[in-house]
């Protein structure tokens, strides 16, 4: 079967999901009739890296509505593709932007969307197995039309360089309708660099409602400093607000993958800890040996946060001899 | 200015997910039920909105008759009035969805006007589609900007902005438009006392669209198998901080 790949470029590649698509994409198709599809200027430049990664053909669009991130224009380039080459499948990650194109893509060819699947199997119809409730839960289900327009979730499968050739190039320029020209990136504000960010963190000190008050995060930052690390916080923290939104961890909030997190006065909601599994191990410090969190995590410490943390700082302290 | 914002009744999980007998629903006897958070912001937002602009501002959802309860929370946060469009209790994909509120919006807007503004949220908390607001905005032919964090309204249109790696990505567009958001875009307020009685006697409209085919059709649900161990307990108070460190440093953070 023939798959086009959607692929989200980088300032100086290709983002490791689509990667990851691009391995699930080639699997399913079973065979190397692997095509994708990258917008904009020097796409044509991605070829040997695509080529390793199983694609035979790349397609650039080009055309000056590509300078910024637009849409419902590529959304339209993935639609002349699907015209003009007739695949059975098209993908794209499972990220923001992956989600948001096939979406458009469905609307305009009025067909199914399956978005963030970590499984398929091909068929009439074909079946998926895809996340709900941000991975916590999954669904079988059947994907009705051609050609299936699916998403891949992140991290279910690696990227998978192969033995192939040079992927060759097909430029062409997509057909834009003025709506389509509409919406698009006028400006990027720079967020201003403060300390370690929570999703690139490999220590997350996170609280939860047992913190008690903003002022019970203090702790936490201490912390969090001591091991370079970054603090987060759960939803019940946010809706109280002792701490910004940009501070959550979990389904509604940011994913995190670090070396370590230390969950603090936190029960261990699904919806967090949809947030949080990516975390290589956790520490859970609770009063309640029963919490839900307990099943989650590695290592446990049963008490109040507000001697533990402070402890623990003190601990390293010492061993430190500062 | 006429403001719009759709959302969906989600239970509210809590520790474990535990699924009915034949697999097709999550078992929600014990359960409450909620607002996805994306879709408060949108209530939040469009509330602020006609505050600050004067206009009319409506909720509406499609889902079971019991959703009633989530256009009355709506309201009691700020909304006017309510759309109960009845899925008549089955859950319907992401494209019968996206029919039946169109529907519902051409009907309301020939009605009482053009809603300047609709708000969805980016995704909803169960089914995760990830489709319904841009399926709405392509039926009707409107801009949408997915993934909101920020919104201003300027002139006769609303700045956007999307968070992104590094920064945030700003859009324009005029009215009327579509925009689905993302919880963070404010902090929604708590409901006072008399707003939730008043709440109780504000209108809501109730059709019964026919259920499409379903082309994303569920077969059945399943629950991911967990790390399925308990914790390793390292100690209890403040005793324990020793161990702790010992695993900091094995696990070479500190
Ligand atoms: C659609 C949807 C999306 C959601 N998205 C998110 C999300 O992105 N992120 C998120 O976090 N939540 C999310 N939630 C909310 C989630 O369901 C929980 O309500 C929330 O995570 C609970 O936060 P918590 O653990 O801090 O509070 P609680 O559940 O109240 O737990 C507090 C914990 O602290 C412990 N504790 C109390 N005092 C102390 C103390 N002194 N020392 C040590 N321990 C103490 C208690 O034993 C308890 O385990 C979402 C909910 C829904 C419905």
């Amino acid at each position: 079967m023939r798959a086009l790949v959607v692929i989200e470029r980088l300032a100086d590649g290709v983002d490791e999901l689509s990667l990851q698509a691009l391995a699930f994409g080639r699997g399913l198709a079973g065979g190397p009739d692997v095509h994708a599809l990258a917008v904009g200027e020097g796409g044509a430049d991605l070829a040997p890296l695509l080529g390793a990664h199983g694609v035979s053909e790349v397609h650039v669009a080009e055309h000056e509505a590509f300078v910024s991130y637009a849409p419902p224009a590529v959304a339209r380039a993935v639609v002349d593709l699907v015209e003009r080459l007739s695949p059975g499948l098209v993908l794209a990650a499972g990220s923001d932007r992956g989600n948001e194109v096939l979406a458009r893509a469905a609307a305009m060819v009025e067909l199914p969307f399956a978005a963030n699947c970590v499984d398929a199997t091909t068929g009439d119809p074909l079946r998926v197995t895809r996340q709900r409730w941000g991975g916590s839960l999954l669904e079988e289900a059947e994907l009705a039309g051609a050609p299936a327009l699916l998403t891949v979730a992140p991290h279910v499968v690696a990227a998978a360089p192969v033995d192939g050739a040079e992927a060759t190039v097909d430029t062409f320029t997509p057909t834009l309708s003025p709506d389509e020209l509409a919406v698009r990136v006028v400006e990027h504000v720079r967020a201003e660099a403060a300390g370690v960010s929570l999703s690139d963190a490999n220590v997350v000190v996170s609280g939860g409602r047992g913190t008690g008050s903003a002022e019970g995060f203090a702790v936490l930052e201490e912390l969090a400093e001591l091991l370079r690390g970054a603090v987060g916080c759960s939803r019940a923290v946010t809706m109280a607000g002792w701490r910004p939104h940009t501070d959550q961890v979990g389904q509604t909030g940011t994913k995190i993958a670090p070396d370590i997190y230390i969950a603090c006065g936190i029960s261990g909601a699904t919806q967090h800890m949809a947030g949080c599994k990516g975390a290589k191990k956790i520490l859970a410090i609770n009063v309640d040996p029963e919490a839900s969190i307990m099943a989650s995590a590695d290592y446990a410490v049963i008490g109040d946060l507000r001697e533990v943390v402070p402890a623990v700082s003190a601990e390293i302290r010492k061993a430190r001899g500062t | 200015m006429r403001v719009l914002v759709c959302v969906k009744r989600v239970p509210m999980t809590g520790g474990r997910i535990v699924l009915t007998e034949d697999a097709q629903e999550i078992d929600t006897a014990h359960l409450g039920f909620t607002i996805s958070p994306h879709e408060e912001c949108g209530i939040e937002e469009a509330a602020r909105l006609i505050e600050a602009h004067g206009g009319e501002s409506v909720v509406l959802t499609l889902g079971a008759a019991e959703a009633e309860e989530q256009l009355r929370d709506a309201m009691a946060l700020g909304i006017d009035r309510a759309l109960h469009l009845d899925s008549e209790g089955s859950e319907w994909d992401g494209q019968a969805t996206a029919e039946a509120i169109t529907n519902a919006i051409r009907a309301e807007e020939a009605a009482s006007g053009t809603f300047d503004l609709v708000f969805f949220g980016n995704e909803s908390a169960d089914a995760g589609g990830f489709q319904v607001g841009i399926r709405v905005a392509h039926a009707l032919g409107r801009p949408c900007v997915t993934g909101l964090k920020g919104i201003a309204v300027e002139g006769s249109g609303v700045r956007c902005e999307q968070e992104v790696p590094g920064g945030r990505d700003v859009y324009r567009i005029p009215f009327p438009a579509i925009v689905t958001v993302k919880e963070g875009l404010n902090l929604p307020h708590y409901p006072s006392v008399p707003a939730k009685l008043r709440a109780q006697r504000q209108p809501v409209d109730t059709a019964t669209p026919a259920r499409q085919e379903q082309r994303l059709r569920k077969l059945r649900l399943v629950v991911p198998e967990s790390r399925g161990k308990r914790a390793e307990v390292l100690g209890e108070g403040p005793a324990a901080a020793e161990r702790v460190v010992e695993v900091l440093r094995e696990i070479g953070v500190a």
